[in-house]
């Protein structure tokens, strides 16, 4: 990987405004500094990868979801995949925003 | 600081209470409610922050326990909002509070006659729908398939117990029914006045020295301490 590839990834200036709002979600229910959460990729493991992310600490981040960013969660998005890494989720958020 | 208070059972009667409270009999005393469910957790040290600030700008306060919360050997199953009303109105005479300070869903209990302050009161039935959330998670995550519309409907009947915590079925009736509107004395603080994210979002429990003063603050400006 070359530093110019790096560099993209991580302060890429297309960089969504929900990604932007669900990092910043995830740092309030989680507790963690903005370093960390910036570090954050597509392939880092969420739930059952974070012991802080119980399943009320799970309700908490999609209530959270719902009011920052104007969705509604329903029972039927409830799947593993979408709660499994932050690429999984961020993808489910977008698709949400938009149908919203 | 520690002591006890007399609270009303359901069946008649006081029952023993515990209480935190900061007490040298001055004029302005303020009931601090505390909020339900597993926020109370959230919030327990920065409760007694927030108070050991009030003491220190010269404020008596009470932060009674509830029946079933807290300390309380109550069970936490057969409680209802009315139930903890008639605590927090019994306290609020007890303790001879001049003003009231609820925590988030503390705010549905706040007698309407007393002056005050909510800080961030939630709606009870969003509440209710992050704790059913949370359950539908758990029951999914062991395998066992579960639908919120169901597990409300069961709740409303039988009562359910999430994360510890029973909840009997008049209660969840009321958290599913109720609707939340402050008194015409109480003053609403929306979290972003305190500078931080609102502690109940935090999967730790966790104390935040900032947030603390700057409620501390707010209050000391509006009764002309500051």
């Amino acid at each position: 990987m070359t530093a110019e590839t790096a560099s993209a990834e991580t302060t890429g200036s297309d960089r969504s405004e929900i990604d932007t709002i669900l990092r910043a979600i995830l740092r309030d229910v989680l507790s963690l500094g903005e370093e960390q959460v910036e570090g954050f990729d597509n392939d880092t493991g969420l739930f059952g990868h974070l012991p802080e992310l119980d399943s009320m600490a799970v309700a908490t981040l999609l209530t959270e979801m719902e009011d920052r960013l104007d969705i509604i969660i329903d029972d039927e998005d409830l799947e593993a995949e979408m709660l499994e890494t932050y690429g999984g989720l961020l993808t489910f958020a977008e698709a949400k925003a938009v149908g919203a | 600081m520690y002591a006890s208070w007399p609270c009303p059972l359901a069946t008649g009667g006081t029952g023993e209470e515990m209480v935190l409270g900061f007490d040298q009999q001055r004029s302005i005393r303020i009931l601090v409610i505390a909020p339900l469910f597993t926020e109370a957790n959230k919030f327990r040290r920065q409760i007694t922050e927030i108070m050991r600030l009030l003491d220190d700008l010269g404020i008596d306060c009470f932060c009674p326990d509830l029946p079933g919360c807290n300390e309380s050997l109550q069970p936490h199953g057969e409680q209802t909002l009315a139930l903890w009303r008639k605590a927090v109105t019994a306290a609020a005479g007890h303790f001879s509070a001049s003003h009231v300070l609820a925590i988030r869903s503390g705010a549905w209990l706040a007698p309407e006659t007393a002056p005050g302050w909510l800080l961030a009161p939630p709606r009870p039935d969003q509440i209710l729908r992050g704790l059913i959330r949370a359950h539908t998670i758990a029951l999914r995550e062991a395998g066992t398939p579960a639908d919120t519309a169901a597990i409300l409907e069961d709740a409303r009947r039988e009562g359910v117990t999430i994360g510890g915590w029973a909840f009997g079925a008049e209660l969840v009736r009321e958290l599913s029914s109720e609707t939340f509107a402050p008194a015409d004395r109480q003053e609403i603080i929306a979290q972003d006045r305190l500078g931080g994210p609102g502690l109940w979002l935090n999967a730790e429990n966790h104390f935040d020295a900032q947030q603390a003063q700057a409620l501390a603050d707010i209050l000391a400006s509006d009764l002309g301490l500051s």
